[in-house]
This record gives structure tokens, C-alpha cells and sequence, in this order.
């Protein structure tokens, strides 16, 4: 044990005494290699509790063969069988698109991580703007949904597609505006300012409206449902993954999760306080925070009819983003008056 | 750069097909195949849409992609061997179709059916009915997005299932019906776990309600959304929850009572607006009833033969006959012409989902995608019947 200890603390002194040049990027791919590897886990983690959880609800068991006990093993067991599928790319699709789409959709879930603080220490950099990085990053991800509908030379792809550009554009704005009574409050876009902004009373007392507003755009953001309608099955096969298979699908699915994985935790973070909490040490509360979101959206998407299209963009437009408004007024008011 | 082709359909059409959708095609429209392999035109329809954006211009149904000739295998058959066919018709209410041709083979051949064969037919139709809007709804709440509500109809639609086993043995297609009378008698206990399920699905009933009924985004998604006037209805000779729906109570089981219905006390539901919240209603509505016939059933079912003295060899004297059963889907019909011999001179099917079918055009024309499947998911369209 003491041999391992002075080996790991030789190492470190070995690391240290880099020049900063070569230091400085090992730091950062350590750093996204340990944010990826988080990603990964907890992705696998979610799907199958999204089997589960959806399981319970519907009066079924979920997965309960691979791995026991729960069948914990059947989301390696469902990678395993994606990565060895044929890789197929359809007659007419327009390659370069097709091809990078998957990545495209992916990049900005891991993009946001960036800016998470995990717990007093963990973070991969304190950005003095990080709310509008994580709004920046988030709205990227749609290019690649329209690149994946407009290449898949499919035309239910190109509905989910179209789709997916007037939802996530109309619901980016609420989405913002939400969490600017919490900068607001905060007097800070770093979102180590707004946990340390939290630490007597949680924003999501403070700023209710804030909280539901949030909660339905970044829920329209992620294509969930009532909002899932850039791949409504019922309506559009499967919308703007519809030629996509095997490892490729795979990089869409995994985009999903790591984007609802990481709303989850900017909700957390922004309205529940983030890591900090009585007793448990930061990154226990981060999580269990993060999970009370993840289970919530869910809960939400396992219960809801679909909302149509046109019902969305109203929603969007005529209540989501009046109350916002709305919104910061009346913290502007109180703030001055207090 | 993809070239997405927007305007053709592709899938070896007929030539009277694509010269029709492609019609004056104007330059802002697209033409899309809903089907027949998509996810909610529950089977094999296809139905060419012609679309500005989202709205729906037009819409082409094209059925036949299930056509088995079953009318004319009828013709090669004896008639009791024609009965396994029938349950292949309207696949999800196998029973109702039985008794349809049963009904109609003995109307030709002047025979009575037992009174308790009669109250175990209308028992059996009336599960059955149960069982059948479970799937419609469980269907129409996936066409929504709501798939949690299809797992809870299935889970009820199970009981009935097993109901159906312990007194047919067979859980989809049943041949339980016979040319007078029924297969077999109910087995022991059948009675009682019928009374079971009744208590539990009355239950039930209500969860649906408060996952549906009350449900804003449910509201908005189907009121309002494809009236069908009764007029129209009328016109192109709609038939059950799509009919009543649209506010005209015609139900043959009042109209033209057969077996036991006329000494049942039971409501036939109507809608006020015809639109797709009406349908839901109706069939709703429907279930309340179809279990309270059920009750009915268990407490006057008398004792007696299941079935009728009948001949070895079933030769229905020369003629032709017409006998009509209000199926889950509506008035179901079945025209039989007799020359005397073993096997039907010819027989024809009168399914209510075929004259449904035809409704889509009218109803869905002005509204969005969405709104074109929860539309074509209420009509309640089963193909194996519509294409026989």
C-alpha cells in the first residue's frame, strides 16, 4: 500500500515538474477523457432506468434476463449488438452530412459538461459566462438533427428535421430568458457564482416560474415527450433518425441521454443548489440532484400524450416566452426594492 | 447535395394512382406514402398524402396490401369450414365476425339456436367488443405518443384474453361459433371470473379516464380535430362508434335486435360534434355498456343445450340472405347466396371498416400529420377486413 502511495505521489511530482507547454494539454485531455468516461457511465446507467423506471409504470418488470439481478447487464449487452450491426449508409443519402451528423448531435452534450461544477473543486473551468456557454452549446445540437434529416434524402427525416429547427430555436429563448431571474438574483453567470448564490435559500423557491419555464423548454429541447416530435414515432417513423442504424443510431442515442444527463444537472445546479447540501459530500448531492431531474423528465415522458406542432410553437411563443418576461420584470421590481 | 425527390411516391404504383396524386401537383406541395409500413396506420394501409408543409392538402387511401381472396375461398368451402375463415377478417374482434356468418347461415336455414347458446353468443360478442376498444385505445394512445396507456389496455385486454382461452382454448381466433348453437358449453368458474373482471375492469376504466379524459394536451390533440357531420357519415355509410360519434344512434343492436338484445337493457352512446373526442367517447361509453350487457347475460343465462338439432351435412335450401351484427367496428354484414349445395354460391362481406376508410379523404383534408393519425387511428380501421 505505502509502495503504491510513493509511486502515485512519484508520478504526480513527475506530472508537475512538466514544462507547462506539454502539462497544460494532458491536463485538458485528462480532463475530457474524465468527463467523457462520466458521460459514458451515467448514459449507461440512464438507459436502463429509462427501461426500468417505464417498466414500473406500465405495470411490467423492464429488462430482467442479462445480467442479474435487474438485468443491469442489458444496455452492454444492447451496445455489443449496435457496434457489430452493418455499418449501412443508404443509396442517395448525401455521405458527408449522413456521416458526421451523429457526432455533430453529441459534441454539444459533452461541449456543456465543460462548465458543470461537480462539486467545490470539480470542475473542468469556472467560466465567468458559463450560462450562456451551456445555451450556446445546447442550441448546436440541432444542426446536426438538420443535417441528419436534410442527408438522409428521406422525407419523413426531412419533416422530423424541419421539425426540430422551428422547436429547438422557439424553445431556446424561453429557455434562456428563464434563467436570467436567477443570474439576476445571483449577480453571476459562473455557475460556481450560482451555486455559492444559493447557499441559504434554493433558487427554485425564488424564482418558481423561472423553474417551470425551464423545465418545459429544456424538456422541448430534448425532444422528449409531450415535445418529442422531431421523432414522434407514430407520426414520422422515427423523424430525423429514420435511415440511421448500428453505430451511428447508437451516437444519436447516446446524444439524447448525455443531453438530458446534462439539462438535468444544469437544473440541478441552477435551481437546487448544486453539490452543496448538509452531510454528504458534494458530489453525492450533484448526483442525487441530477437524478431527481432525470427521474422527473421521465416520469413526465412516460405519462403525456404528444403535443402537435403548431400547439408547441404556441406555447412557445405566446406563454412561455411572455411569462419569462414577465418574470424578469418582477424580479427586476423586487431586487430594487429590497 | 441530396436530392430529396418530393414529388413522387415511389412503390410500383398503379398507373391510376399516380396520375391521381401527382394531379396538379402545385410547386409548394409534397407528396409523402404514409404506409404501409408505418408505425401507425396499425397494419397495412397506405395512404398517399399531399402535403404544404405540415397541412394536409390530400389524402390517396390505397388498401389491397392484405387481400387474400376470402370472399372467393368461401365459394370452395363447406359452410362450417368457412367459420376459422371469418375469424381472420376483423382479426381483433374474431368472435363478432363468427357470429355474423353463423347468424347469416341460419337465417338461411330457418334455425334456432338454443336460448343458452343465444346468451353465451351475446356474453362472448359483448367481451369481445371490450376487448377490441382496449386495443383501439391502447392503439390511439400510442398514435399520441402516450404509449403507457397501450400497456395498461393490454394488461385488461389479457383477462379477457384468458376468459376467452379457458372456454374457446384459443386466444385470437376462436372458432367457438357454430352453425347452431356454440362449440362448447362455459366451462366451470368461467362465470365467476367473468364477474371478477367485470368489478376490476370498471376499475380500470377509471384510471383510463384520468390519463385521458381530463388530460389538457389529450383535449387539444382530439377536439375539434376531424368532424365528420352526420350527414356525411350517413352518406357514405359509416358505421359504429364512427357513426354514433357523429351523433346519429344507430345501433343494429336496437335497430335490428338479434339473439337476445331486445331483452337487454343497455344505452347506445352518441356523440354531439362528430370529431375525434366524440369517437374516443363513444367507444368509451361503449365499454360501460358492453360490460353492463355482460352482467346481464351472467345473471339470466338459463340452462339448456349449447347447441340446435343440425344436420350431419349443412345444405341451406336455395336462396339468398343478408344478416347484419353490430361488430366493435360497426354494423358488419354478411350476404349469402345459396344454390342448394354444401358450399356458399357466393359471399359477400360487408365490413364497416372498409366504409370507414373512406371517410379519410374528407376529414383529415385542412389538418397536420398529427392530426391525420389520430383521425385515421379513431376510425378504428382493422385491414384484414377492409382488404378480406
Amino acid at each position: 500500500m505505502a509502495a503504491l502511495a510513493d509511486t502515485w505521489q512519484a508520478l504526480l511530482d513527475w506530472y508537475f515538474a512538466l514544462p507547462t507547454a506539454i502539462l497544460v494539454p494532458i491536463a485538458g485531455l485528462l480532463k475530457v477523457l474524465a468527463v467523457f468516461g462520466w458521460i459514458v457511465i451515467n448514459v449507461l446507467i440512464l438507459i436502463w432506468l429509462e427501461r426500468k423506471f417505464s417498466g414500473r409504470l406500465q405495470s411490467r418488470l423492464g429488462p430482467m434476463r442479462v445480467g442479474r439481478p435487474h438485468g443491469w447487464a442489458q444496455t452492454l449487452a444492447d451496445t455489443i449488438k449496435l457496434l457489430v450491426k452493418e455499418d449501412i449508409i443508404p443509396r442517395g443519402v448525401d455521405r458527408w452530412l449522413y456521416v458526421i451528423a451523429p457526432a455533430v448531435v453529441f459534441t454539444p452534450a459533452l461541449l456543456v459538461w465543460a462548465v458543470v461544477p461537480f462539486t467545490k473543486n470539480w470542475i473542468v473551468s469556472d467560466l465567468n459566462v458559463a450560462l450562456i456557454y451551456v445555451a450556446a452549446a445546447g442550441s448546436l445540437a440541432v444542426l446536426g438533427i438538420f443535417m441528419s434529416g436534410w442527408g438522409s434524402n428521406n422525407k419523413w427525416s426531412l419533416l422530423g428535421a424541419m421539425r426540430a429547427a422551428a422547436q429547438i430555436i422557439s424553445y431556446e429563448v424561453p429557455s434562456v430568458l428563464s434563467l436570467m431571474g436567477v443570474v439576476m438574483i445571483a449577480g453571476s453567470l459562473s455557475l460556481q457564482g450560482i451555486v455559492a448564490a444559493q447557499h441559504r435559500v434554493w433558487f427554485i423557491f425564488l424564482q418558481p416560474l423561472g423553474f417551470i419555464i425551464y423545465l418545459i423548454s429544456t424538456m422541448a429541447e430534448l425532444n422528449r415527450t409531450p415535445f418529442d416530435l422531431t421523432e414522434a414515432e407514430s407520426e414520422l417513423v422515427a423523424g430525423f433518425n429514420t435511415e440511421y442504424s448500428g453505430l451511428r443510431w447508437a451516437f444519436f442515442f447516446l446524444g439524447e441521454y448525455a443531453n438530458l444527463l446534462a439539462a438535468s444537472a444544469i437544473a440541478a445546479t441552477v435551481f437546487l443548489g448544486g453539490w452543496s447540501g448538509p452531510f454528504l459530500p458534494g458530489i453525492v448531492w450533484f448526483v442525487l440532484k441530477t437524478y431527481f431531474f432525470v427521474i422527473l423528465i421521465m416520469w413526465i415522458k412516460w405519462t403525456m400524450p404528444r403535443i402537435r406542432i403548431d400547439q408547441m410553437m404556441e406555447v412557445g411563443w405566446k406563454f412561455l416566452i411572455p411569462a419569462a418576461l414577465v418574470n424578469i420584470a418582477i424580479t427586476g421590481l423586487v431586487l430594487l426594492v429590497v | 447535395m441530396a436530392e430529396i425527390d418530393l414529388r413522387t411516391v415511389t412503390g410500383g404504383d398503379r398507373p391510376e394512382l399516380r396520375d391521381v396524386v401527382q394531379k396538379d401537383l402545385h410547386e409548394d406541395e409534397i407528396l409523402v406514402n404514409m404506409g404501409p409500413q408505418h408505425p401507425s396506420t396499425h397494419g397495412v394501409l397506405r395512404v398517399v398524402l399531399r402535403l404544404s408543409g405540415e397541412t394536409i392538402v390530400d389524402a390517396y387511401p390505397d388498401i389491397g396490401y392484405l387481400h387474400r381472396g376470402v370472399e372467393k375461398i368461401a365459394e370452395g368451402w363447406t359452410y362450417p369450414q368457412f367459420i376459422p375463415m371469418t375469424d381472420r377478417l376483423d382479426y381483433v374482434a374474431a368472435i363478432s365476425n363468427e357470429l355474423t356468418y353463423v347468424l347469416g347461415v341460419e337465417k338461411l336455414m330457418g334455425l334456432e339456436v338454443p336460448p343458452r347458446a343465444a346468451y353465451i353468443r351475446v356474453l362472448m360478442a359483448e367481451l369481445q367488443r371490450v376487448a377490441s376498444h382496449l386495443v383501439w385505445l391502447g392503439a390511439f394512445g400510442g398514435d399520441m405518443g402516450a404509449l403507457t396507456v397501450f400497456l395498461y389496455c393490454f394488461r385488461e385486454r389479457e383477462k379477457i384474453l384468458d376468459l376467452f382461452e379457458m372456454a374457446t382454448g384459443a386466444r385470437l381466433t376462436y372458432s367457438y361459433m357454430r352453425i347452431g348453437g356454440v362449440r362448447n358449453d362455459l366451462p366451470p368458474g368461467f362465470v365467476e371470473k367473468t364477474r371478477d373482471f367485470i368489478k376490476l375492469m370498471r376499475e380500470r376504466l377509471k384510471e383510463y379516464d384520468a390519463l385521458f379524459t381530463g388530460n389538457r394536451i389529450f383535449e387539444a390533440r382530439t377536439k375539434g380535430i376531424g368532424p365528420l357531420s352526420a350527414e356525411w357519415a350517413i352518406a357514405l355509410s359509416a358505421a359504429g362508434p364512427t357513426l354514433r360519434g357523429s351523433g346519429v344512434a344507430y345501433d343494429v343492436r336496437r335497430a335490428e335486435p338479434y339473439l337476445v338484445y331486445d331483452k337487454l337493457d343497455f344505452e347506445v352512446p352518441v356523440g354531439k360534434n362528430g370529431d375525434t373526442y366524440d369517437r374516443y367517447i363513444c367507444r368509451i361509453k361503449e365499454m360501460h355498456e358492453s360490460l353492463k350487457i355482460i352482467e346481464q347475460c351472467l345473471d339470466a343465462l338459463p340452462d339448456g343445450e349449447v347447441m340446435a338439432k343440425v344436420p350431419k351435412v349443412i345444405k341451406p335450401p336455395e336462396g339468398e340472405i343478408y344478416a347484419m351484427t353490430e361488430a366493435p367496428r360497426g354494423a358488419t354484414g354478411v350476404y349469402i347466396v345459396s344454390n342448394g349445395t354444401g358450399n356458399p354460391y357466393r359471399l359477400h362481406w360487408r365490413a364497416p371498416t372498409f366504409a370507414n376508410l373512406q371517410l379519410i379523404p374528407d376529414t383529415v383534408r385542412g389538418f397536420k400529420i398529427a392530426d391525420a393519425v389520430m383521425i385515421m387511428g379513431s376510425f378504428d380501421v382493422v385491414l384484414g377486413e377492409v382488404d378480406r
